[in-house]
C-alpha cells in the first residue's frame, strides 16, 4: 500500500502523529465523511459499467444499473390463444387461458389492448375494445377476450401488458463478446504485443543504467540529461517518421509494414527512456561499497552486473515492468498505427475503439467487452500495487 | 492460441539475443586487448583501452533504440513538417501557415489551452486534498487504492465507463446514464452532455482528471509524510489550527512536488488523444491537438506534411518542461 512504501525508513506518519490535536477534534467525522463521498465518486462510474456488464440486455437498456436489484417493469406483448380453440357460453365468444412468460415475471401491472395504448388499464379490470368486446387480464396473468362475433384468423390477438421483472444477472454478455464479437481474440493479441514489448527492454535498460551509474564515461551527465529529455518527448513526433520507415522496409522484404515484430521494437524504443530513468536512480543508489569490493577482487562489470546489480534491482525492475506492462496493455496509439486491423491482430483497445463507433448504443456488449480489457490491468494493479507506488515516487524527478 | 507461444518464444530469444550480445562483446573485447600477455606497458594501456569500450558494449542497444525511435524522428518530423502529404515536395513554412489559418486547429489549440489549465490544476487539487485527508483516517489506504485504480484503466476503457454516466435517453423515458438520472432527479432535463458546445470539453477533462488524481494523490501523499515533525509541531505550539498548519507550514514545504505532479499532468495531456477519440472524434468543437494530428496522418490517404506540422507544435509545447526537467535533474546529480 501507498503509506508503507512512502519514505521507507523516514519519518513516515510522525507527522500525523505530531497532528494528535487534530485527531482528537470533532472535524474527523467531517474528514470521514469526504472521504467517503470522494472515494464513492471515484468508483461509482467503474461500479455501473461492472454491474450494468452482468445484467440482463433487455433490463440494461431501459433502466438505471442503480435500480439493478430491484424488480423493473417492462412492456411486453404476447398472443392470446388461436381462434381455433374458442368457446361459445351464452352467444360470446371466448378464448381465455395464461399468459406464456408469466412465471419470469412478478406479475402483471397494466395492459392494454392496441399498439397506441399499450398500459391503459390495471391489471385485474377489464377494457372495452372495439365492437363490443372486452379484455381482461388479472395480475397472475390469466387472461380473457370475449367477442360478439367469432374470432378469425389462424393467430391469436395480441395483448400488451407490463409486467414487473425481477432482476436477472448473467454472464450472457460475457459469453457473446468473447465468441461472437471478437473481444477473446483480441485478448490473445493484446497479450501477443505485451508480454514481449514489457521484458524484451528490460534487460536493455538494466545495461544502459548500469554503465550510465557506475561506469567512468565521458559525456556521462549529457547522455542522462538526453534521457530525462527523451521521457517527455511526445509519441506523436515518432509516428510519421517510424511508419515511413517501416513501409521502406516492409517493401524491401515483400512483407507488410504492420507486423508483430514491429510494434515489439517500437514499444521497446517508446519505453526505454522511462526504464533508464527509473533504473538508473535506483542502481546509482546502491552502496558503493558493494561494487567496490567486488571490483577489488577482480569481478569484471559483466560479472558485477549479473551477480550484484540484477538481483539487488529486483523491485525497481518490477516497478518499471508494471509501469511498461499497463502502458502497453492500454495503449492504442501505437497499435492502431504500427499494428494490422485484421482479426489476428486487433488488440482489445483497439477493438473498443471499433465497437464503440459499430455498437455505440449496445450497452451490454460496451460493458461486458471494456471489462475485460480493464479486469488484467486491475488485477496487476491491486496485487503489485506496492511496486507501482514506488515506481512512481522514483519516476517523478524530485 | 499459436501466436502467444510465438510470442513467447520472442521473449526467449529477445533475452537470450540480448545475454548473448554481452558476452559475446565482452569476449570481443577481451580478445582484442588481451590483458594476460604483453609488457606490463602493454597490459596497463590495454586494460585502459578495454575500460574506455565497454562502457558504450553496455550502452550500446539502449542508445541504438532510442536513436532510432526517438531522437531520429524527432529531426525527420520537423524536416518533414516542411514538406507535402508526401513528403516528396519542400514547401517551406506552408504547412504551418495553413494551420494558423484552419479553423479546426484553431479550436484545438484553444481547447488545449483549457485542457491545460484545467486537468492539471484539479488533478493536483483533489490529489492533495485526498492525500491530506486519507492520512488521519484509518482506512485510508484503503480509499487511497480506490483512488488510485483508474490509473491503470485505459483512456479508452474510461471513456466507455464515462460514456455510460453521461449515456442521453429522451426526456420521458428512464435514463440509464448516471448523470441524467441525477439531473431529472433534481427536475433537470435530461441533455446529451458531449454536445453540448464548450461544457462538452469539461465533460471530457472530467474523464481524465478522474484518472490522474490517483497519481497526484501517492506523490503528494509521501511528499507530505517527508515533512519533519518539528514544523508540525511548532506550529501546533503557536497555536495554529487545522487550515493553519496545511496551508502555511505544510503546503510551503512541498512546492516542488506539487510542481513535479502538474508538470508531468501538463505532459500527459498534451498528449492525450484516445479519450476525444472515443468521445467525440472532435466533433461538437472539442478537437485537440494530439487527436487532430492523428486524424491528419490517415485523413485521405494520410497527409504527413501537416500531420508532421501539428506534431512539431506539440512538442514545442512540451519543451519548457523539458527543459525544466532536464536542469531539475542535473541540479539533482550535482548533489550525488
Amino acid at each position: 500500500m501507498a503509506n508503507k512504501t512512502a519514505m521507507p525508513g523516514k519519518q513516515s506518519g510522525k507527522v500525523i502523529s505530531g497532528l494528535n490535536k487534530l485527531r482528537r477534534s470533532p472535524l474527523i467525522i467531517l474528514v470521514h465523511l469526504s472521504v467517503l463521498l470522494l472515494v464513492i465518486l471515484w468508483t461509482f462510474p467503474t461500479a455501473g459499467l461492472l454491474i450494468s456488464s452482468f445484467r440482463d440486455k433487455e433490463q440494461l437498456a431501459i433502466s438505471g444499473w442503480w435500480t439493478a436489484l430491484a424488480s423493473s417493469e417492462q412492456n411486453l406483448i404476447t398472443r392470446t390463444a388461436p381462434p381455433n380453440q374458442q368457446q361459445l357460453i351464452d352467444g360470446v365468444y371466448l378464448l381465455e387461458g395464461t399468459i406464456e412468460d408469466i412465471e419470469k415475471t412478478d406479475g402483471i401491472l397494466r395492459f392494454g389492448w392496441t399498439s397506441r395504448e399499450p398500459e391503459a388499464y390495471q391489471a385485474g379490470t377489464t377494457a372495452e375494445m372495439g365492437n363490443d368486446g372486452t379484455l381482461m387480464v388479472d395480475s397472475s396473468g390469466n387472461y380473457q377476450m370475449t367477442s360478439v362475433d367469432p374470432f378469425t384468423g389462424s393467430r391469436g390477438k395480441r395483448i400488451f401488458y407490463t409486467a414487473l421483472t425481477p432482476p436477472a444477472f448473467s454472464l450472457d454478455n460475457y459469453i457473446e463478446v468473447l465468441g461472437s464479437e471478437g473481444i477473446g481474440q483480441s485478448f490473445l493479441n493484446s497479450l501477443t504485443v505485451t508480454i514481449p514489448a514489457t521484458i524484451i527492454p528490460i534487460l536493455i535498460a538494466a545495461y544502459a543504467a548500469y554503465a550510465l551509474s557506475w561506469m567512468k564515461l565521458p559525456g556521462r551527465s549529457l547522455l542522462i540529461a538526453m534521457v530525462v529529455g527523451l521521457l517527455v518527448v511526445p509519441l506523436q513526433m515518432s509516428l510519421i517518421p517510424l511508419l515511413q520507415l517501416y513501409n521502406v522496409i516492409g517493401n524491401f522484404f515483400g512483407v507488410s509494414a504492420k507486423t508483430y515484430l514491429g510494434i515489439w521494437l517500437a514499444h521497446t524504443g517508446f519505453g526505454l527512456p522511462l526504464a533508464i530513468y527509473l533504473l538508473r536512480n535506483y542502481i546509482s543508489g546502491l552502496p558503493k561499497e558493494i561494487i567496490e569490493s567486488a571490483r577489488v577482487d577482480g569481478a569484471t562489470d559483466f560479472d558485477i552486473f549479473m551477480k550484484i546489480i540484477l538481483p539487488l534491482s529486483f523491485p525497481a525492475l518490477a516497478s518499471f515492468a508494471i509501469f511498461q506492462f499497463l502502458w502497453v496493455w492500454n495503449d492504442l496509439l501505437v497499435a492502431t498505427v504500427f499494428l494490422g486491423n485484421g482479426e489476428s491482430e486487433l488488440v482489445l483497445t483497439g477493438r473498443l475503439r471499433e465497437l464503440l463507433g459499430s455498437r455505440g448504443g449496445n450497452w451490454e456488449i460496451l460493458t461486458a467487452s471494456a471489462f475485460i480489457s480493464i479486469a488484467v490491468p486491475l488485477t496487476v494493479f491491486f496485487t503489485l500495487q506496492r511496486y507501482l507506488v514506488r515506481g512512481l515516487l522514483t519516476g517523478s524527478v524530485k | 492460441m499459436e501466436q502467444l507461444y510465438y510470442s513467447l518464444l520472442v521473449v526467449v530469444l529477445g533475452v537470450s539475443a540480448c545475454i548473448f550480445y554481452f558476452i559475446a562483446s565482452n569476449w570481443l573485447l577481451v580478445m582484442i586487448f588481451p590483458v594476460g600477455r604483453g609488457s606490463n606497458e602493454q597490459v596497463a594501456k590495454n586494460i585502459r583501452t578495454a575500460a574506455a569500450i565497454r562502457p558504450w558494449i553496455f550502452l550500446g542497444p539502449a542508445l541504438f533504440f532510442l536513436g532510432l525511435y526517438l531522437v531520429y524522428p524527432v529531426f525527420d518530423s520537423i524536416a518533414l513538417s516542411l514538406y507535402d502529404r508526401n513528403g516528396e515536395t519542400f514547401v517551406g513554412l506552408a504547412n504551418y501557415q495553413w494551420l494558423f489559418q484552419d479553423n479546426e486547429f484553431r479550436q484545438s489549440l484553444l481547447n488545449n489551452l483549457l485542457w491545460l489549465l484545467i486537468v492539471p490544476a484539479m488533478s493536483t487539487f483533489f490529489g492533495l486534498i485526498i492525500a491530506a485527508l486519507t492520512d488521519r483516517i484509518g482506512w485510508g489506504n484503503i480509499a487511497k487504492s480506490l483512488i488510485f485504480m483508474p490509473m491503470a484503466i485505459s483512456f479508452i476503457g474510461a471513456s466507455i465507463i464515462w460514456k455510460f454516466v453521461y449515456d442521453y435517453r429522451a426526456e420521458g423515458s428512464d435514463q440509464i446514464g448516471v448523470l441524467n438520472a441525477v439531473v431529472e432527479y433534481f427536475g433537470g432535463s435530461p441533455q446529451a452532455w458531449v454536445t453540448v458546445p464548450f461544457w462538452n470539453n469539461i465533460f471530457l477533462m472530467v474523464i481524465l482528471i478522474w484518472i490522474q488524481t490517483g497519481f497526484a494523490m501517492v506523490i503528494l501523499s509521501a511528499a507530505l509524510r517527508g515533512i519533519s515533525e518539528e514544523t508540525v509541531e511548532a506550529a501546533v505550539l503557536d497555536g495554529a489550527n487545522g487550515l493553519q498548519i496545511f496551508f502555511k507550514i505544510l503546503i510551503p514545504q512541498i512546492w516542488g512536488t506539487i510542481a513535479v505532479v502538474w508538470t508531468t499532468i501538463t505532459i500527459l495531456v498534451l498528449k492525450v488523444f484516445d479519450i476525444v477519440l472515443a468521445m467525440t472524434n472532435g466533433q461538437w468543437s472539442t478537437q485537440v491537438l494530439a487527436n487532430m494530428m492523428f486524424d491528419w496522418m490517415f485523413r485521405g490517404g494520410g497527409d504527413f506534411g501537416r500531420g508532421a506540422a501539428i506534431a512539431v507544435i506539440i512538442m514545442f509545447a512540451v519543451l519548457p518542461v523539458m527543459v525544466w526537467n532536464i536542469k531539475q535533474a542535473n541540479t539533482q546529480m550535482e548533489g550525488r
